[in-house]
């Protein structure tokens, strides 16, 4: 690490100037935390690996046979299964980060007030920790596909660019209740309860061509709408239909929670030592 | 030589809620609060906006001002809420000042709790490179260092297994190990070295002495104990209520942190009652060598002890006693017989006893005080009319304060005769 003898100010209110050169030092800390966090995860609990496996999977035979046994909704040509798990996997990302991220800082409150570090730290390796059930669950994506002889199309080498903006509704989402959490208490009781809603209001079950034309731009008012139609687009291929206008409403607003999530969590960042 | 560490008007302010333990509040009580506050403001409009009881502002740290020069070892002292751990976190980063500004020139490191960050289910292995980052080193760092960590903290064999199977004496050396390596420019230290025991304490402070004579570095540390800081360091900061009281050498710091004021150093003043005696104990007070009243001593001060006898009625071949117990027992008792000029009947007379330096090991002893006629009568007798602390002033036995290693240091004269051919000697390092 830096042994040059520079000088370094505390005080009040000071921006600190080497915020962002800071968070680059400390990227091993960042890479043990969410190390700490994956091992403990998978060695807690024998059935940690079965556990990320499992619920997604659980939660895709569930929806398929409410959504498309029962209810009868359409499929855009795939196997329904496919559909349910190519939007269930950003859906699990983006609620199972949400409320990691939420608790982190409580949960590492005594790391706080004893180390200095840049907090920011804390959440993203939570985010980090719910990426890699994210990556163990698209195993699961690519049995579906063998499975059903399913083979995407080109648009597949686009993924990465959805996981991108996926980590970043994530990220912004995660940093504002981790914030909050840390001085509003009750904050708590409100992450699962979002994630609940979240489930229902966003095109996991079904295809998001289901909603009125007129509506479409309303629902992508929810910025999960837009990331889970990208995925869809990208894994599906073929007559999936990306809704343009929709999904840069989207994706606009994902950079809007995430650039002020940023600028929230930095602002109250310095108190969390005297509040948590 | 520059100074390191240079704080300018340093303050912080705390708000104290007093109905809640908690620092947090709910966003339920914030809205509850607002809403209150809001109606209020419509059904008085005019009236005063009426002040918070709930909220009191707390000053932990009051414009505190000094400047830390380079490989000094500076012990910050003071009771409880002085702000000694306000002005670490500050320091170290952990919070920011309300107002004021600090310069520091280096790296620092800030060892405030001993295993932080330690997960229960991770093995000593991977304990140390992630208690090692959370400290501030590199991989690579933690690395070049590992073996001498895990040699450090006497834990070879258990380093794969999880650390909730660790007793709590290989808890606490492991951490120890990680943060005794650590080698910052600066390094901010709190009371860490209170806990675990008594041996690995002293390989600790051993080796951060070392670290820091050897390489020049800068240490901060916060202790309780006297002995430590006087063992340890060479300059003090004392703080009282968020004040800088004194900064100077380290024994002249702690030596007038542990004699603060003439508040309850009046000793023991007889009431009119027990004037009826023949013979009775009207005063009594405890001195150090200067001749000043004190009543907190280090192991190495004398302890003089003055008692004032008021004679109603002489009585030939009195004696003065004084038994010293500790909390625990009786250490020992001293006495002398009263002497009284040819035919006198009354008077005062004042008897002087010296503990010696080095005797009473560190505690806190309470004196009891006796005028008799031996197997006749007892015509006074004071039970706890004095007490005194006696605090370790950087025996050996620093780190081991509160330990019971008997209740005296005694200098036994010890020789060691060496019998075996000098072939057989081993070679001693």
């Amino acid at each position: 690490m830096c042994t040059s003898q520079h000088t370094l100010i505390i005080e009040a209110g000071r921006a600190e100037r080497h915020y962002w050169r800071d968070l680059w030092r400390y990227r091993e800390l960042f890479f043990f935390l969410a190390w700490r966090d994956i091992l403990v995860r998978y060695k807690q609990t024998t059935i940690g690996i079965v556990w990320a496996l499992g619920r997604p999977l659980i939660t895709m035979l569930v929806f398929t046979l409410v959504f498309n046994k029962l209810a009868k909704l359409p499929s855009e040509g795939v196997p329904y299964p496919i559909l349910v798990f190519a939007a269930l996997l950003p859906w699990q990302f983006f609620s199972s980060a949400f409320s990691g991220a939420g608790d982190s800082l409580i949960s590492n409150a005594g790391m706080i007030s004893k180390v200095y570090f840049p907090r920011l730290v804390i959440p993203a390796s939570a985010v980090i920790v719910s990426f890699v059930d994210f990556l163990l669950s698209g195993i699961i994506l690519v049995g579906l596909m063998i499975w059903y002889g399913f083979t995407p199309n080109l648009r597949m080498l686009t993924l990465p660019l959805f996981v991108l903006v996926t980590f970043a509704a994530a990220m912004g989402a995660g940093l504002w209740i981790a914030a909050l959490n840390v001085k509003y208490r009750d904050f708590r009781i409100i992450v699962p309860f979002v994630v609940q809603f979240g489930l229902y209001v966003s095109p996991v079950g079904f295809s998001s061509s289901i909603v009125p034309e007129q509506w479409r731009l309303f629902y992508s008012l929810n910025p999960m709408v837009g990331v889970i139609d990208g995925f869809r687009w990208a894994i599906l291929g073929g007559e999936t239909q990306l809704y343009w206008p929709g999904f840069l409403l989207s994706l606009f607003l994902v950079l809007l929670i995430l650039v002020t999530g940023i600028v929230y969590f930095r602002k109250t960042e310095k108190t969390f030592a005297d509040v948590i | 030589m520059s100074s390191v560490i240079a704080a300018e008007n340093l303050s912080k302010k705390y708000i104290i809620g007093h109905q809640t333990q908690e620092r947090y509040t709910t966003l339920r009580d914030v809205l509850a609060n607002g809403a209150k506050r809001l109606t209020n403001k419509l059904l008085h409009p005019f009236a005063a906006p009426e002040n918070d009881p709930a909220h009191e502002e707390f000053w932990a740290l009051k414009d505190v001002s000094f400047d830390i020069q380079q490989g000094d070892r500076v012990g910050i002292i003071g009771r409880n809420g002085a702000g000694k751990s306000t002005l670490l976190k500050i320091l170290s980063r952990i919070t920011e000042p309300t107002s004021g500004k600090v310069s520091i020139k280096g790296r620092v490191a800030s060892l405030l709790e001993v295993g932080t960050g330690f997960h229960p289910e991770l093995s000593g292995r991977e304990n140390i490179y992630l208690n090692g980052a959370i400290l501030g080193m590199s991989k690579a760092e933690i690395k070049n260092k590992f073996d001498e960590i895990v040699a450090f903290a006497e834990v070879e064999q258990f380093l794969d297994t999880p650390v909730k199977h660790y007793s709590s004496g290989m808890y606490v050396r492991l951490a120890f190990a990680v943060a005794a390596h650590l080698e910052p420019e600066i390094l901010i230290v709190d009371e860490v070295l209170a806990v675990g025991d008594v041996q690995f304490q002293k390989k600790c402070l051993g080796k951060m002495e070392e670290v820091s004579t050897q390489g020049g570095r800068t240490v901060l540390f916060v202790s309780h104990q006297m002995g430590s800081i006087l063992q340890f360091c060479n300059k003090a900061l004392l703080l009282h209520k968020g004040e800088v009281v004194q900064t100077g050498p380290v024994t002249q710091v702690v030596n007038n942190y542990m004699n603060p004021s003439a508040k309850n150093m009046r000793g023991f003043v007889a009431n009119a009652t027990s004037l009826r005696k023949d013979i009775c104990i009207v005063k009594a007070q405890s001195y150090n060598s200067e001749g000043n009243p004190a009543v907190n001593f280090t192991h190495n001060q004398p302890i003089v002890i003055a008692v004032t006898c008021k004679i109603n009625r002489w009585v030939k071949g009195a004696e003065i006693r004084i038994s010293v117990r500790d909390s625990k027992r009786n250490v020992f008792t001293t006495d002398t017989e009263l002497i009284a000029y040819e035919g006198q009947i009354q008077g005062e007379l004042r008897a002087m006893a010296v503990i010696p330096a080095g005797l009473l090991r560190p505690e806190e002893y309470f004196f009891k005080l006796a005028v008799y006629l031996p197997n006749i009568t007892i015509f006074d007798l004071v039970e706890d009319a004095l007490s005194v602390t006696v605090m370790d002033g950087g025996s050996k036995y620093a780190a081991s304060e509160g330990l019971d290693y008997g209740c005296v240091f005694v200098d036994c004269k010890w020789s060691i005769d060496n019998f075996s051919s000098s072939s057989l000697n081993m070679p001693q390092e």
